[in-house]
């Protein structure tokens, strides 16, 4: 394993920094008090210090513990809805690719359509029509409802591609069905597709997810990254010159989209033999 | 003057499982307007043979040794910007599949036009060219889609004699093609040799194509050159063991016999037998051939063998 | 009489041409041909891409469907088949395809294509009992089931990978193999070596084997029967030894006279080339624009199957002096 990562710098770097965003969360957790990460745990406006590494906000948070709080929640629901979008994409994507006829015209009408429409004015639409807020699991759900769009149309190409395989017609003379086909032979040579859209598509949801609390539509009590961002816009944090309240948050972005992105132009090397720079 | 030396060459590729020696100690001569087959096995070492010549053998292949004369310049002592210019002009290559490779969103004369102009000639008269291959007027503003297999190879063949090469290596260019599209590949083939007076490298596994076609006949097993002989010597009596199997595995159209094969796998070229690579499934083989590597030698008038029975 | 275990009745194969689709291409043309009765045989189909002939194979096999005519497996229309009946035809209709590595799944180990056949087919009644089917059926293709099992199919040359699925082909213990170019990506010194198996299977374990290639050469050394195919029908039809030696018809001429032999006569470069004439490109006979012999009634009249032997059909109007035959009864010259 460590031998290939040698041979994948893309994938390795991505790995390397989304460890070393493991590893600020793991220390985190053990050194704060999650109550930290409220509003009026600490003196507010504090640049960074000692007692408070990150420096505290407007409203008497700790940065550094809603750092460490906010980060998983932002994590989560990027993976949630990346999770059930690929999932969703891929039992589509296959119904519609191997099967073909009127069922591949449907699913590929639907989201080829989806695809058109402006994704972030409808999670505007959904996000402002939920009563009383969002939570977070609920803000995954939202990004879920349009992340399979583009899985289904991306796995539905490698389907087509994978069933004129000889291995697969083989496998019809060996007198397996349409359902075993599709599990035990097509599926494991998609793997490292599928983790490459699923990272992308994590990545995507995180990206949404960050769009929609910036605007302030998503839940208001966690201290998501999006969320801070929020009150930062709304304090004009920038204007008044309180650095240290942008600076983590958008270093912390940075990191995770970076990490995300190379860890899929690591998979695509993987899945795609013909990008390898060497054997 | 040959119109191409080969001395020694060595090519070897680092692979984790071991070094793979895909080009052992080859040396060979190509005098000017001469055709020269080399055969083999897939796995022989051919196809890297031909891309050292070329010198485009790519890490984690490196070229350990050896020279490559062409004409009375040596390939070896170019620099990248010469070598670039030489292929091509000096030295051309239709490699294998290549009619697979044409730019499938591009007119195939302008294909052609681009490799002059990459050589900073002014692509002029391509409809000759065409024509000289052989193929028809209006082939010129075509999409290699809309042409047959045995016409996008010409075009091929057009763009490897653009710049009237004094030597063209063609690997396996009629694999793809059946017997009768094969017959007008190579015509056309022999036809643009004869006009060129060029000298051409056959590289394929065909012995019949080879017999008819190629003046002298160099065999290649293991990454290396085991016989090389005039063709005429080598179907009336080949010296080698595994030159006489080929041939017999090769079904007649004369007599109906039960076909018969070479026995056993072609070695690995990461892990090669000890002494004579072949020794495993010769029928001669005898305990000195397990210790002692053969080495060539000449037994008759341009018939060199590496075996100890030659 | 009881129906052939396999047959092509009329069968024809015919892609686009709908609404969409452009000019519609014709793959294969009221084809018919029977296999599997009588005594076992190797029965060749030889042509050039484009001929119909792995149309005509994918056709038998059932993953594609005809566009006119039917193909029958005991009688019954094989897209019909259901239950016992369709696992019948399954057995006993097998395949070999061309590409040896693309038939292997690069997930899993080459046992996974020997074991499926028998898990599906439920040929063993244990483990044991499996893997004891399996090496036999190695070590009849004459591979070493140690050296076969466990390997990943990359790590496997492309002789061993294409008697793997010789094996394969014979764990179900079929009546007809059908193999679509099992040879022509594999070495020429190892072709004969496999072919020499293949027809193994016919002598010894009463197989037949319908043989699909582009190369009479093979075809001849290894078959019975050879059908010569050009444009998606059938030219010429007989017995090998009566195709090869006196060929009919203008195109299996061309052909004989196409393949390098190795000998020291140096005539085969020197054949006068092969212009077709664009003019009779949609001629009747399909091969008038490229026949040396062409006359006027094969641009008006598609040439009827004419039968010049007992054991010889061709379809050329050079012969429409003889006997006629119907297409459908094309294997009444087969032996």
């Amino acid at each position: 394993m460590f031998r290939y990562l040698k041979r994948n710098p893309s994938l390795a770097f991505g790995i390397f920094l989304m460890s070393i965003l493991a590893v600020f969360l793991l220390i985190g957790t053990f050194r704060i008090d999650p109550e930290d990460a409220r509003p009026l745990s600490a003196p507010a406006l504090h640049p960074p210090s000692w007692d408070y590494p990150f420096g505290t906000d407007r409203q008497g948070r700790d940065l550094f513990a809603a750092m460490v709080v906010g980060t998983p929640l932002t994590l989560r629901i990027g993976f949630v809805a990346g999770i059930l979008g690929v999932t969703i994409g891929t039992v589509l994507a296959f119904v519609a690719g191997f099967y073909r006829g009127i069922v591949d015209t449907a699913i590929r009408g639907i989201a080829d359509i989806g695809l058109t429409v402006p994704g972030l004015l409808i999670l505007i639409i959904i996000a402002v029509s939920v009563r009383g807020g969002l939570t977070v699991n609920q803000m995954a759900l939202v990004v879920a409802s349009l992340a399979w769009l583009n899985p289904t149309r991306t796995i539905r190409s490698q389907v087509l591609t994978l069933r004129e395989r000889g291995y697969v017609e083989v496998a019809r003379l060996s007198g397996m069905s349409g359902p075993e086909i599709i599990f035990f032979e097509m599926i494991p040579n998609l793997l490292p597709y599928l983790g490459a859209t699923l990272v992308s598509a994590v990545s995507a949801a995180i990206l949404a997810s960050i769009g929609l609390e910036v605007l302030g539509l998503g839940p208001l009590e966690a201290p998501t990254l999006g969320m801070t961002l929020y009150w930062v816009n709304f304090n004009a944090a920038i204007i008044n010159g309180w650095w240290w309240w942008w600076t983590a948050p958008i270093v912390i972005i940075v990191i995770v989209f970076l990490g995300l992105f190379f860890m899929t132009v690591g998979l695509d090397e993987i899945a795609n033999p013909r990008l390898r720079r060497s054997i | 003057m040959n119109a191409l030396e080969v001395r020694g060459l060595r090519v070897s590729f680092e692979h984790p499982l071991g070094l793979v020696r895909a080009v052992d100690d080859v040396s060979f001569n190509l005098a000017p307007r001469e055709r020269f087959g080399l055969v083999g096995e897939s796995g022989s070492g051919k196809s890297t043979m031909a891309l050292a010549i070329m010198r485009m053998i790519r890490p984690p292949g490196h070229i350990d040794g050896g020279d490559v004369l062409l004409g009375d310049g040596n390939l070896s002592d170019l620099s990248g910007e010469a070598m670039r210019r030489a292929r091509l002009a000096g030295i051309a290559m239709v490699p294998q599949g290549s009619m697979n490779a044409l730019n499938p969103v591009m007119r195939v004369g302008d294909q052609v036009a681009d490799a002059m102009r990459d050589h900073g000639v002014q692509p002029s008269d391509i409809a000759a060219l065409m024509a000289r291959v052989g193929l028809p007027s209006g082939t010129v503003d075509k999409y290699p889609h809309e042409l047959s297999g045995g016409m996008k190879q010409r075009v091929c063949i057009a763009i490897a004699i653009c710049l009237r090469p004094t030597v063209i290596i063609a690997d396996e260019p009629t694999s793809a093609l059946d017997v009768v599209v094969q017959r007008q590949v190579m015509r056309t083939l022999a036809d643009v040799q004869q006009d060129l007076g060029a000298a051409i490298l056959l590289i394929g596994h065909d012995m019949g194509l080879m017999a008819q076609f190629v003046d002298r006949l160099g065999v290649m097993y293991a990454g290396r050159l085991v016989e090389v002989a005039p063709i005429a010597e080598i179907v009336r009596r080949p010296r080698h063991p595994y030159t006489e199997l080929l041939i017999a595995s090769l079904p007649s159209m004369e007599q109906k016999e039960p076909p018969r094969g070479i026995p056993g796998l072609a070695p690995l070229l990461r892990d090669l037998p000890s002494g004579c690579a072949f020794h495993p499934r010769c029928p001669k083989a005898e305990g000195r051939c397990v210790t002692e590597r053969p080495e060539p030698r000449e037994v008759a008038g341009g018939v060199v063998v590496r075996c100890h029975f030659a | 009489m009881t129906a052939p275990l396999l047959q092509a009745d009329r069968v024809g194969r015919t892609y686009g041409g709908g609404l969409l689709s452009g000019t519609p291409n014709v793959a294969l043309d009221n084809f018919s041909m029977s296999n599997g009765t009588g005594t076992p045989s190797v029965t060749a189909v030889v042509g050039e891409s484009g001929s119909g002939k792995t149309t005509l194979a994918r056709l038998l096999l059932g993953l594609t469907t005809p566009t006119s005519g039917t193909v029958r497996y005991r009688g019954e229309d094989i897209g019909r088949l259901s239950g016992a009946a369709r696992r019948s035809y399954r057995t006993d209709i097998q395949a070999i395809f061309q590409d040896p590595y693309g038939v292997f799944n690069p997930f899993y180990r080459v046992d996974h294509v020997l074991t499926t056949p028998v898990r599906k087919f439920r040929l063993a009644a244990s483990r044991a009992e499996a893997r004891a089917l399996i090496e036999q059926a190695l070590r009849t293709v004459g591979l070493r089931p140690e050296e076969i099992l466990g390997r990943y199919p990359h790590q496997l040359s492309g002789g061993q990978r294409q008697r793997t699925m010789v094996a394969r082909a014979l764990l179900l213990k079929p009546k007809i193999i059908i193999a679509d170019e099992p040879v022509s990506m594999v070495d020429a010194s190892l072709r004969a070596t496999i072919l020499g198996s293949l027809r193994r299977l016919t002598d010894e374990l009463g197989i037949s084997i319908l043989y699909i290639t582009h190369d009479l050469a093979t075809a001849w050394q290894v078959s019975d029967n050879i059908i010569v195919m050009y444009r998606a029908s059938a030219v010429e039809a007989g017995r090998a030894e009566e195709v090869v030696k006196s060929p009919a018809h203008p195109y299996t001429r061309l052909l004989v006279g196409s393949i390098p032999q190795v000998s020291l006569t140096r005539d085969w470069l020197a054949a006068e080339p092969d212009a077709p004439r664009a003019e009779d490109r949609d001629a009747a006979c399909r091969f008038a624009g490229r026949c040396s012999s062409a006359m006027d009634v094969c641009r008006v009249q598609v040439p009827p199957l004419s039968r010049i032997g007992p054991c010889h059909a061709a379809a050329c109007h050079l012969y429409g002096q003889h006997a006629q035959l119907a297409a459908e009864d094309l294997n009444d010259v087969l032996a």
